[in-house]
């Protein structure tokens, strides 16, 4: 039964590496953008939860949803004043673009909110394990298991199946045709660009309770973000899904079976795939 | 052009002369002290709370000691050993400091050693708790505690009081290391038995695995030492696996339950038991107006650390007082060796022969006092030193 526990608390740990990731599997793969800033809008989205519950008394349900749009918001305001510059540039400009932001955010959240760690003021419902024939379900994990899930199906569909999805898919693979056939690519791209990181903000709310949130968050998750994409692949959402839950797994079963080498399973399973599938699990080549 | 610039340079070599005398007259009358902590990162709350202590110990005590005018230059090295010897090396040969303090982090502390053996300036360690450090440079002397201190006496505690079977989950670095070693040898040695060991990787984002083969091993306590910021991440996360209500005792050294980051575990942490040489909630009348003024002018509780701050300043006043003024390092030494003195946390006083902190450890309990939680002491251990130190 043990077994059963610790393959809930890695297929949670894994959805939440997922939200937080996926919007820069949109960002990276989708629009070849270079953001490493992505874990600073994913720690913005965390903060605007934790002062909404725990300074100004909002339920934990009515603040999630805020998180995701002020993060989106902060994420349409940069694409519009700076993101938007630096498409054509090399994946350098970009990479070193948006690690300054990162360590401006980090200054930043340091000045205002304070260094300490804070924690979101959780319902009484979401403490604490259910019982399940001896499986031992921790609530919380449980949510996130329930709204990831959720997330992931309609951000599979929206991307095959609306109009907004495939206009994106064709703005991606050529912006002149698509802009001549009456697509407005730069509205496109700012759409998706907010949308990604309003995930991450949303991931970064949810995040609070099981990684922690000081201002540190986007350097100390950046690497988890990055192998999430890298063994996903980058040209679909399914790819970054399926990694992120064999990494949650592995890593939480890795820490529990084997805790002498655990923090090191996460790495081993990165490099294995990688060898085999140099593009990550669906990357470009195995996709096409 | 030429006369131009022979002019300038006479005049800037007279500039020179004249000034030198003044500034060294200054220097002569100024008392400086560098501190260097982090002040941003992840161990922020201990630069914070130590310069904290000290605006306060100044302000009551004045600028003033025996003639000379105390100056704190404060430097932030984000917890980053190349910054604090970078740092500590600018202090000395720049600034001239008369004193280095402060040291977030064992490996911070390390790193300015061999500096203050060189430059032969006393080195205040405020913070870092490795037993080695005092036995790396003879210019070092310690006010905040060692990991062993408190962890040998949990340990003692723990096997006298009915705990049988121990698992230990210790952040895998120096300081956790150490605390396990304390903990390991005084607590079998009473008889106790360790079921299950596990180091935790210091970066560490989910404990969910570690707790579940906590949980497992059916243990009577866990002896936990993490780094004072991610106690409440461990807390909260021992809650939700229902460790808190399956009877297992979260024993460990005082760092887990840091007075800072107490109130915001919930009621998790409620009966915690730890051993340590400060609570924001000891009972003394010195303590009671510590807390008081320092939450007045800070707006929150002081920790362990600025209780290390407040006595590390302490311990540069009177030593000041003591050498009549007289600011070499070696006299500055010999007067704080041996040193005895009441702190918010009780009665210290320096070890001469090792030079770290001799200090009564106390055993806690998290409880709840008029809605905000504390570590209420129980029981106390007198005069406790550092056991960690090698024998010679």
């Amino acid at each position: 039964m043990t077994f059963l526990t610790i393959l809930f608390d890695g297929i949670a740990y894994g959805m939440l590496l997922f939200v937080l990731a996926c919007g820069l599997a949109v960002t990276l793969g989708l629009m070849n953008f270079v953001n490493l800033a992505h874990g600073a809008f994913a720690m913005a989205g965390g903060y605007v939860c934790a002062v909404l519950v725990n300074n100004m008394g909002w339920p934990f349900f009515a603040a999630l949803p805020i998180a995701f749009l002020a993060s989106a918001l902060i994420g349409a305001l940069f694409e519009r004043l700076l993101y938007r510059h630096l498409y054509d540039r090399s994946h350098l400009d970009q990479v070193l673009f948006s690690v300054g932001l990162v360590f401006m955010s980090v200054a930043a959240v340091d000045f205002i909110m304070g260094s300490s760690r804070i924690f979101i003021k959780l319902p009484e419902a979401l403490q604490g394990q259910i019982d399940l024939f001896g499986v031992g379900i921790g609530r919380y994990r449980l949510m996130i298991i329930v709204i990831c899930g959720l997330l992931t199906v309609a951000l599979q569909l929206t991307l095959a199946k609306t109009r907004f999805g495939s206009r994106l898919r064709a703005a991606v693979d050529d912006p002149r045709v698509a802009s001549g056939l009456g697509i407005n690519v730069p509205q496109v791209f700012a759409l998706t660009f907010a949308f990604g990181c309003g995930l991450a903000g949303f991931g970064g709310a949810l995040s609070a309770e099981i990684l922690g949130l000081d201002p540190y968050f986007p350097l100390k998750f950046m690497i988890y973000f990055l192998i999430v994409v890298t063994v996903g692949g980058s040209s679909s959402i399914t790819g970054p899904f399926l990694a992120s839950l064999l990494l949650g797994i592995g890593d939480v079963a890795g820490k529990y079976y084997l805790p002498k080498m655990g923090p090191f399973m996460i790495y081993t399973i990165m490099i294995v795939i990688l060898i085999w599938r140099p593009n990550g699990l669906f990357g470009r080549t195995a996709a096409r | 052009m030429l006369i131009g610039r022979r002019t300038l340079l006479q005049a800037a070599c007279i500039a020179l002369a004249t000034t030198a005398p003044i500034a060294a007259a200054q220097a002569a009358d100024t008392f400086k002290i560098g501190l260097i902590v982090p002040m941003t990162g992840g161990q922020a709350s201990t630069g914070k709370q130590i310069d904290n202590a000290i605006k306060l110990y100044i302000k009551k005590h004045g600028d003033t000691v025996a003639g000379k005018k105390i100056e704190v230059i404060l430097k932030d090295d984000a917890a980053i050993p190349d910054n604090t010897k970078r740092l500590a090396q600018e202090l000395i040969v720049n600034d001239k400091v008369n004193v280095i303090a402060g040291f977030g982090i064992t490996p911070a502390a390390l790193a300015a050693a061999p500096l203050a053996t060189q430059a032969k300036v006393p080195q205040i360690v405020m913070a870092a708790g490795t037993s080695i450090i005092t036995e790396r440079s003879p210019y070092i002397v310690r006010t905040s505690f060692t990991l062993a201190q408190s962890s040998t006496i949990i340990g003692d505690w723990a096997a006298k009081n009915g705990i049988k079977k121990v698992a230990t989950l210790t952040s895998d670095y120096a300081p956790g290391n150490d605390a396990l070693a304390a903990f390991k040898q005084h607590f079998t040695a009473g008889g106790g038995q360790i079921v299950e060991e596990i180091k935790v990787p210091l970066a560490n984002p989910d404990f969910a695995p570690f707790l579940q083969r906590m949980k497992d091993a059916k243990p009577d306590a866990m002896f936990v030492f993490v780094p004072a910021g991610q106690g409440g991440n461990f807390m909260r996360q021992f809650a939700e696996r229902g460790l808190d209500k399956s009877g297992i005792k979260v024993i460990g050294p005082g760092d887990v339950m840091d007075d800072d980051l107490l109130n915001s575990m919930g009621d998790a942490a409620l009966g915690v038991v730890t051993a340590h040489m400060y609570s924001a909630a000891h009972p003394s009348a010195m303590n009671k107006e510590f807390v008081a003024t320092y939450k007045k002018d800070f707006g929150q509780r002081p920790g362990f650390m600025a209780v290390g701050g407040y006595d590390g300043i302490h311990l540069v006043y009177e030593a000041l007082k003591k050498t009549g003024g007289k600011t070499d390092g070696d006299s500055l030494i010999a007067a704080m060796k041996g040193m005895s003195w009441e702190s918010p946390r009780g009665p210290i006083s320096i070890d001469p022969e090792t030079r770290d902190i001799v200090q009564d450890i106390y055993i806690r309990k998290v409880e709840k006092v008029d809605g905000e939680l504390y570590n209420i002491e129980f029981a106390k251990f007198d005069a406790v030193k550092d056991p960690g130190k090698t024998k010679k």
